[in-house]
């Protein structure tokens, strides 16, 4: 396990690089020169130009990939060129929104998503099953932008119980010290505040984890279905151990290995997701930040924004599947 | 003339294999009702996007700035946009947009995919590891930002999004293709080729290809469904369709801001991409099940 947890972060090493380059040179391909825009239509051409030589736009690619490397090395992901702060400095409140999001979404989609493969599976065949099945076929097919807008027609325009969008009552906003609002507003004891903020997760967390939580459901039902089959389910059954202990202590922990690829998979899907959800619900997160980045060219955040986030995605891919082997001792890595 | 009938007789009866092997794949398909559904669902959307011109009761870009946001009703079924365009004849065009990315973008994705594929798992050694870790590396960006970042660099248009969804699907194919590769590599008919002196051209093309198709088609399927979604998303984000384009994602971010008079507006293209995609999936389901029960889940 220990030499097997190495190897798969060695291969981690090329993946990274390969990442960093593909990112630097598509940012560098996007038309338009970004000394041009941040200095507007109206710039001179020696202005221009200066603010060329400054970013270090003049240099040869390879000279600018390399001082790009060092600077990664060193943790420094360059400076905004339209806010002038540090991207490291600004990058987090962006993230955290994002995160606090995207776990949200996940505990939706996994506390739903099992439950209702598992009842599906105790109760094969009822209406229940039918039902959740169709739901969850529904799910998969959902663009959730759509799901966003229909949600934001009937809970808030129709029914006006939530708020369209937003992460806090901009009229009382939430007091920041880790940017995680449900951690803030509970150290801070503000309990009008943490039921604001939970009010504005709903919306964007239930249209996030919908694909998620159908795929959860589907394939949980599935994995229950061949588990409950086996010969000790039968066993603990004539033994006359309650259906409820069989099914959520003997079957769920024989049947977990799909469901938590599949929640490992989706955890990483999540993070592409959620830029799709923030931009429905005016989300501050990390995707609205690279997204806004991109209009504006601002190469650093766009940059830094993307490696960020396929770093996590792929972070999170290992930590599954090293997972693996600590919850099944069935799976040996050699 | 009688050696070449000899000849002739097994690859007949081999093509007629083949044959008796789809038939039979049909008859299981046909059986799953759900599958048979999605199929359904496929064929009433490939229909209304060939004969939209025909059908439609009104051109896409038809203003009629009075009858601006009229609710569905027996003139317009399904209501009218700000600019007075009826809904359902845009919605009618939109499919003739999102398959036709659909179909355009995945087959993309298939011929690239295979032809990387097929090179990394027939020739292993340094060619598969940089083709590997090309996907790798791909497959290390969600598909969204990658797509994103693609169209931002080509600029924002429809041609440059259907290259950007057909891109992020390659290194899907890829991997599909050169596990198949690599397990038909050890079979015997192809070891018989090699020992007779066939190229490898021929080999990689005419045997190993062929024997690929079954996983090639499901995932093909399944991936329409995705790629007509990411159009719809790219769309929805101004990086898609241009307008006046009928583009159902298009549709849904120019929705945005008639949810309060006009919801009709968001409801329809939504449902429209909704069963499309509902329909390639339990189509592409049922075609795992008839073609290759193994990759069942």
């Amino acid at each position: 396990m220990f030499s097997y947890t190495i190897r798969r972060l060695l291969m981690l090493i090329p993946v990274l690089f390969g990442m960093t380059f593909i990112v630097f040179f598509m940012i560098r391909a996007i038309p338009g020169d970004p000394a041009q825009v941040i200095l507007g239509q109206l710039a001179t051409e020696e202005a221009i130009n200066s603010l060329r030589a400054e970013l270090g736009l003049d240099q040869p690619w390879f000279t600018q990939y390399f001082e790009y490397l060092k600077q990664l090395f060193t943790l420094d992901l360059g400076e905004s060129l339209r806010t002038k702060t540090e991207v490291s400095e600004e990058i987090w409140p962006y993230l955290a929104a994002t995160f606090e999001l995207s776990f949200v979404a996940l505990i939706i989609a996994v506390v739903v998503g099992v439950n209702a493969g598992i009842i599906s599976a105790w109760f094969q065949k009822s209406w229940f099953d039918y039902t959740a099945m169709v739901v969850a076929l529904v799910g998969v097919s959902m663009p959730i932008f759509w799901l966003g807008l229909m949600e934001q027609w009937m809970f808030s325009v129709q029914l006006d119980w939530l708020p369209p969008s937003k992460r806090e009552n901009v009229k009382n906003p939430v007091e920041t010290i880790t940017h995680f609002y449900l951690i803030d507003t509970l150290i801070q004891g503000r309990m009008d505040q943490f039921i604001d903020v939970v009010k504005h997760l709903i919306m964007p967390g239930i249209a996030l984890a919908t694909i998620p939580m159908a795929i959860i459901a589907r394939i949980t039902r599935s994995s229950m279905l061949e588990v409950m089959r086996s010969d000790y389910i039968r066993t603990a059954r004539a033994k006359g151990q309650k259906m409820f202990w069989v099914v959520y202590k003997h079957s769920l922990k024989n049947a977990v290995i799909p469901v938590l690829t599949v929640i490992g998979l989706q955890t990483g899907l999540l993070l592409g997701g959620a830029i799709l959800t923030e931009t429905i619900f005016s989300w501050p997160g990390i995707g609205r930040y690279i997204y806004n980045a991109i209009e504006f060219r601002d190469y650093p955040v766009i940059q830094s924004g993307i490696l960020i986030v396929a770093t996590i995605f792929v972070m999170i891919n290992l930590i599954v599947d090293l997972l693996y082997a600590l919850i099944d001792p069935r799976i040996k890595y050699n | 003339m009688a050696e070449l009938a000899r000849n002739n007789a097994p690859q007949k009866s081999l093509r007629g294999n083949s044959f008796l092997l789809w038939i039979e794949a049909w008859k299981s398909f046909k059986k799953n009702k759900l599958a048979v559904v999605g199929l359904f669902i496929v064929i009433v959307f490939i229909f209304l996007a060939l004969s939209a011109p025909y059908i439609t009761p009104e051109g896409i870009n038809d203003q009629k700035l009075a009858d601006r946001l009229l609710p569905p009703s027996s003139e317009h079924w399904l209501g009218t946009d700000d600019f007075g365009r009826d809904i359902l004849s845009r919605v009618i065009h939109g499919a003739r947009i999102s398959l036709w990315v659909g179909f355009v973008s995945v087959i993309g994705s298939i011929v690239v995919g295979c032809f990387l594929g097929i090179l990394a798992g027939y020739y292993g050694r340094w060619v598969d590891t940089i083709i590997s870790r090309f996907f790798d590396i791909m497959l290390a960006f969600p598909s969204i930002l990658l797509a994103i970042a693609i169209v931002s660099v080509l600029g924002p248009s429809l041609r440059n999004a259907l290259i950007a969804i057909a891109i992020i699907n390659v290194p899907n194919f890829g991997r599909l293709i050169r596990s198949k590769v690599l397990s038909i590599k050890q079979e015997e008919y192809v070891t018989a080729a090699k020992a007779i002196g066939m190229r490898d051209r021929r080999i990689l093309f005419f045997h190993i290809l062929p024997n690929s198709m079954a996983p090639i088609i499901v995932q093909g399927t399944l991936a329409i469904a995705t790629a007509i979604i990411e159009a719809a998303a790219l769309g929805f984000l101004g990086l898609g369709a241009e307008p006046p384009a009928p583009e159902w994602g298009k549709m849904l971010a120019d929705s945005k801001n008639y949810l309060v008079q006009a919801p009709w507006t968001m409801f329809f293209p939504g449902i429209a991409i909704m069963l499309t995609v509902l329909g390639f999936n339990l189509m592409g389901d049922g075609l795992r099940d008839a073609l290759d029960p193994r990759m069942k889940n």
